[in-house]
């Protein structure tokens, strides 16, 4: 049990997939203008990815590692080189599914996050958490933890910038930092405060 | 002519995908602590934002167009497997610096945006350009703030010792920050800030101007 609430805190606070690893960025930018917004995106992300880095690690497991095929006789067959394309396929499928069934059941659950579902098959931090999970060998308790992590981690550092940029929209800018720039400068900062929690362990 | 070399060079300042766009940052910033990872890291996304827009602007007419993005990303993911296998075999440790961040170029805003704003529009010929010409343009700020970061960070460029340590004997005490993720942001910001300060088109207009409001009028 440690070790799982070691892997969260590891992979929502000391490696973020945001700020120390920039994926999600372009999302992570663009949608972090209202706190409102912000919350909508942060829990898709989570929910996205507490599903699909399961399930990629069970067809990276029972399909694509050296020797999975093993069960149908293939001891052999290494087909790890496809694994970008089916990885990628399983997200958009995934959220395509998760979008129609959102709509059918929980159609104020699907109205809430409506616009942000289509938008996360392109998020690096969905594609980037299934790749670490491939890269690391996690199995399928820690996939699960580590999908929640990391989902989590996104989502609470897209909330607090945009908490401080509806702050910021207040203060005094100068002129070419305006918008982007400044913007930059403070994921720098939240970047180097999350560094704080480097080497914190349970 | 013109119009072939507008297309090409566009994207390097004046369009520049990263600062202006606000496209593709996502997996770039990981890899510029030093500068090989990032010139092979700059050469990967060139070759296949250049190869997949020729591809889809080939097929742009028979591609159903509600379930284009998935032939986009089928076919930007073919060429990233083909670049990564390349690379795994001819720069085998470069490739495992740059780890999950190859991968991560199917998805990638310059090359699936690229894709959907000019391929599908356009001829291959002038697809393949604009994409060669965006990837130049992430290029360039990759290998800036990649040259930045190694040279002020540990001393070196390429491998060689430019500025001789301290520890070594020499004069120059190495700015362990810049070889940390914050410091990516902080370069692209005062990047951007300098480009902007050039060419002022480009220069956001505030939401709210705080100088026109006179402070007795809010009270």
């Amino acid at each position: 049990m440690a070790d799982y609430i070691n892997l969260f805190v590891q992979a929502a606070f000391v490696e973020n997939l945001a700020l120390a690893f920039f994926l999600g960025m372009c999302t992570f930018l663009a949608i972090s203008k209202r706190v409102e917004t912000a919350v909508g995106l942060g829990l898709a992300v989570v929910v996205v990815q507490i599903i699909t880095v399961p399930i990629n690690h069970l067809i990276y497991a029972l399909l694509l590692r050296k020797g999975a095929l093993a069960w149908a006789g293939l001891p052999d067959v290494d087909l790890s080189f496809l694994g970008l394309v089916s990885y990628i396929g399983v997200i958009a499928a995934l959220v395509q599914i998760l979008e129609m069934t959102l709509d059918k059941y929980f159609p104020k659950l699907y109205n809430a996050l409506g616009i942000f579902l289509p938008l996360i098959t392109v998020n690096c931090a969905i594609l980037g958490g299934t790749l670490f999970m491939v890269e690391r060998h996690y199995d399928m308790g820690e996939s699960i933890v580590f999908g929640f992590g990391s989902g989590f981690g996104w989502a609470l550092a897209l909330i607090g910038l945009a908490g401080i940029r509806e702050k910021l929209k207040y203060s005094d800018v100068p002129e070419g930092l305006q918008g982007l720039g400044i913007t930059f400068i403070i994921v720098g900062l939240m970047s180097l405060s999350f560094m704080g929690f480097s080497g914190i362990r349970l | 002519m013109n119009g072939a070399r507008k297309v090409l060079i566009d994207p390097l300042v004046d369009n520049n995908p990263v600062t202006l766009q606000v496209l593709g940052i996502c997996s770039a910033l990981a890899v510029t602590t030093s500068l090989l990872p990032a010139l092979l890291m700059c050469l990967a996304l060139t070759s296949v934002a250049a190869l997949s827009t020729a591809a889809i602007s080939s097929i742009r007419h028979h591609i159903p167009n509600n379930i284009r993005i998935i032939v986009h990303m089928t076919i930007i993911a073919s060429f990233v497997i083909v670049v990564d296998q390349m690379l795994r075999a001819y720069a085998f440790e470069t490739s495992k610096q740059l780890s999950v961040f190859v991968g991560l170029i199917i998805t990638n805003c310059i090359v699936l945006g690229r894709a959907e704003a000019f391929a599908m529009k356009n001829g291959v010929g002038m697809s393949f350009l604009d994409g060669l010409g965006n990837g130049l343009g992430y290029s360039a700020i990759l290998i800036i703030v990649a040259t930045v970061r190694e040279l002020f960070g540990a001393g070196t460029l390429l491998g060689y010792r430019i500025l001789p340590l301290v520890s070594d004997g020499g004069w120059y005490e190495a700015n362990g920050l810049m070889l940390l993720p914050p410091s990516a942001f902080f370069i692209i910001g005062l990047l951007i800030w300098t480009i902007r300060t050039w060419k002022r088109k480009q220069v956001e207009v505030p939401e709210l101007r705080i100088h026109e409001v006179h402070r007795t009028e809010v009270l």
